[in-house]
């Protein structure tokens, strides 16, 4: 069924159930994302994605769309919210955007440019966060973990469907962990996947390096932006 | 009752310095320090680091000569991996000349940067020419066609960074056992033909003749002065390959004395065993030296003037860098030259030398070959490596270790400008001596000012790849006598 909603004024038909996120995109309107994956279950971990839905702030990742919705995404108050959430993912953990591997490929620092973050707004709280190198295949960098949770609900293990990675403790206290056993058994693919999925460089192979150039990279080629609104970004 | 000066800060180097001159009750120079007042710990905290992070952090040491921090990582990461010259798995041909190439380009941009902006003011308008003038602002007022060409060649020299490494500044090209990306077609022809605002490889080589050509002019004009200005004794190091000319990548590592006689020579995976550094409480940078030869008799000079009085030649491909050698070598007769002001002639020399290197690997196809990394088995794994590289300034060490699981647990960075501490301290010393010594009334000149900070910026010394920071701050220079009293102070 097709609904009449409204973004940043502009009239669109948009077919019900579909989340703010896919239909601002098929209408040219990018809205910033780090947790959301394109045709898996929403996360709504890091609100990156907010806007506000007939005035309420909600995550646009989760919300599906409905006859009538008036959708501001571009509003001054609602874009420094957004710019505001990522300078908090900054400031919480240990980004080294300089040394990290994957620096050009990583979606909290292409973010980062596309809210125009220069700085963090926020003091950085330098939580000391331990490496964890366990496994055969991947590099756990503390770090840098945004605590999306993709790779918790969607990492699994081939033939158990279990979960390779968790999260252990809360808010301040709350880690990523790895189960080595399972990690260990991960396919060459299903760990350059998980790496890939990763929004940040906590899940590093350790098999593959700074392997390509500079003004190759991924987010060097095309923005997350353009891959947003063409649907190719996730 | 003694006297001491201080200059603080030292103006137009990388970083900031202060030096403090100290008389004696005869009005004799009785010591000269040059301080380092600044720290930075890049040692300490690239610990808990993956390995393979250690060259592109470290190079963020440095805004100018991050090539070489970039490479020497490299070279200490081939080590740990088990890929390179100390291990039976040689570095394969194309991923060599590709960081040769960007290393070159570098020393070119790197030289132009301090001979041009920093040193040409000095003898262009003379070192008691006021500050407002002797700078690269006075240069453009001077002669603003040079500063044309200073600025064309030092971008061409960052453009052909950005062919191999991606960007003009730390960028990223070295991968353990190799390199991300060769050098393409398209831009090896950019870097010989030029195009619309960059310079061609011809007019590099016409242009960097001309620096060797302003030192000449300058030198014949002030031939006295420039000679006799703090002329320090030391021994001289650099890398050299086997035939004993200058490689500026790798080599083992040639001491020689002022007769240019071998004292010693080794491989840097022992430099441990032969070198020490002293430390002293009123200064961050170390000092380095020779434990065989002691503290003072043991410290080295290293860049341009070392290295020009080490090699014995230039590759025979490099003719009129050879020449210029040729002339250096000729003017102390076969003896190593110590005058300070002479490592601007060697670093013209070297800015000509790398441009004709670099002109040898734009003609070479291997660079546009795809064979790019070499992977070592994992029981090549060492978990240690060191790497040395000729750095614009001078001999560069990194020398890392990491645990099994690939984490940095310690990492040793000697730089050049930390190798050269003892002879600046000498420079400024020689410096302080003719101005001061034996004068009964103590006048602070700008010329001494000027002097002090000449004899230091020869070496182009990166304070900020010693220890810390940028900056370029007022000068103060201050008399105290030796109780600590100030007696006299000025203020620019």
């Amino acid at each position: 069924m097709i609904v009449k909603i409204t973004i940043d004024g502009q009239a669109i038909n948009a077919r019900e159930g579909d989340t703010i996120v896919d239909v601002a995109a098929q209408n040219g309107v990018y809205i910033p994302t780090l947790c959301y994956t394109k045709g898996k279950p929403c996360l709504g971990t890091c609100r990156t994605c907010s806007v506000n839905v007939d005035g309420r702030v909600m995550a646009a990742c989760t919300i599906p769309v409905r006859e009538g919705m008036e959708i501001d995404v571009n509003g001054a108050e609602i874009t420094d919210m957004r710019k505001a959430l990522v300078e908090l993912l900054f400031s919480e953990g240990n980004h080294n955007c300089p040394s990290c591997e994957k620096s050009g490929r990583c979606e909290l620092q292409a973010t980062g440019y596309e809210v125009d973050m220069m700085v963090s707004r926020f003091p950085y709280r330098f939580t000391p966060r331990v490496v964890d190198h366990a496994s055969k295949t991947i590099w756990l960098e503390r770090d840098r973990c945004i605590f999306c949770q993709r790779c918790v609900e969607f990492v699994r293990d081939k033939e158990t469907d279990q979960k390779i990675f968790s999260i252990k403790g809360r808010g301040t206290q709350a880690s990523i962990e790895i189960d080595v056993d399972l990690a260990n058994k991960m396919s060459a693919n299903q760990v350059c996947e998980a790496s890939d999925l990763c929004p940040v460089g906590c899940i590093i192979d350790k098999t593959q390096g700074f392997d390509v150039p500079i003004g190759k990279r991924k987010f060097e080629v095309k923005t997350i932006r353009e891959r947003a609104l063409e649907g190719t970004h996730r | 009752m003694g006297r001491k000066i201080i200059i603080d800060p030292v103006s137009k180097i990388e970083g900031h310095g202060k030096v403090v001159v100290q008389m004696d009750d005869n009005n004799q120079v009785t010591d000269a320090k040059l301080h380092v007042v600044e720290f930075r710990g890049f040692e300490k905290f690239i610990q808990g680091h993956p390995y393979w992070e250690a060259p592109m952090l470290l190079q963020r040491i440095c805004g100018i000569c991050f090539v070489s921090h970039h490479l020497c990582g490299a070279k200490a990461l081939d080590d740990m991996v088990g890929v390179g010259y100390s291990t039976d798995t040689p570095m394969l041909a194309t991923p060599e000349k590709v960081r040769r190439f960007g290393h070159y380009m570098q020393q070119l941009q790197s030289h132009v940067t301090a001979y041009f902006y920093c040193l040409v003011p000095d003898m262009l308008f003379g070192m008691d020419a006021a500050p407002q003038q002797r700078n690269v602002v006075g240069l453009v007022e001077a002669d603003p066609e040079l500063v044309k060409r200073v600025v064309a060649l030092r971008k061409w020299g960052q453009e052909g960074i950005k062919s191999v490494l991606g960007k003009r500044m730390h960028g990223i090209n070295s991968v353990p056992g190799g390199v991300n990306q060769n050098l393409s077609q398209a831009a090896r022809d950019r870097m010989v033909n030029g195009e619309e605002g960059l310079i061609s490889l011809e007019q590099v080589i016409d242009y960097a003749q001309d620096g060797v050509k302003i030192f000449k002019d300058f030198h014949e004009k002030n031939r006295t002065e420039v000679d006799a200005f703090a002329e320090v004794p030391a021994l001289n190091m650099c890398l050299v390959n086997e035939k004993g000319n200058v490689d500026y990548y790798h080599g083992t590592m040639r001491i020689v004395d002022k007769d240019k006689k071998i004292v010693k020579e080794l491989d840097y995976h022992d430099y441990l065993d032969h070198f020490s550094e002293a430390t002293e409480e009123w200064s961050y940078m170390k000092f380095p030296f020779l434990k065989e030869f002691g503290r003072e008799a043991g410290a080295v000079r290293v860049g341009p003037l070392a290295r020009v009085n080490v090699t014995k030649a230039y590759e025979d491909n490099c003719p009129l860098a050879n020449a210029a050698l040729e002339e250096f070598h000729a003017y102390t007769k076969g003896k190593a030259n110590d005058m300070t002001l002479h490592t601007i002639w060697a670093r013209a020399i070297e800015i000509l030398h790398s441009a004709e290197q670099i002109k040898v690997l734009l003609n070479d196809p291997d660079l546009q070959k795809e064979q790019l990394i070499m992977t070592p088995t994992d029981n090549a794994w060492t978990g240690e490596g060191i790497g040395v590289v000729e750095a614009p300034r001078g001999t560069l060490l990194h020398h890392y270790r990491a645990n099994k699981e690939g984490n940095i647990t310690f990492a040793n960075l000697v730089v050049a400008t930390t190798q050269n501490n003892t002879v600046m301290n000498r420079t400024v010393r020689s410096v302080a001596d003719c101005y001061l010594g034996g004068k009964e009334q103590v006048e602070i000149t700008e010329g001494l000012m000027n002097a002090i900070e000449v004899g230091i910026r020869a070496y182009d010394p990166c304070l900020s790849c010693a220890t810390h920071a940028m900056g370029q701050m007022p000068l103060i220079l201050t008399v105290l006598d030796a109780d600590g009293n100030k007696i006299a102070e000025k203020i620019r």
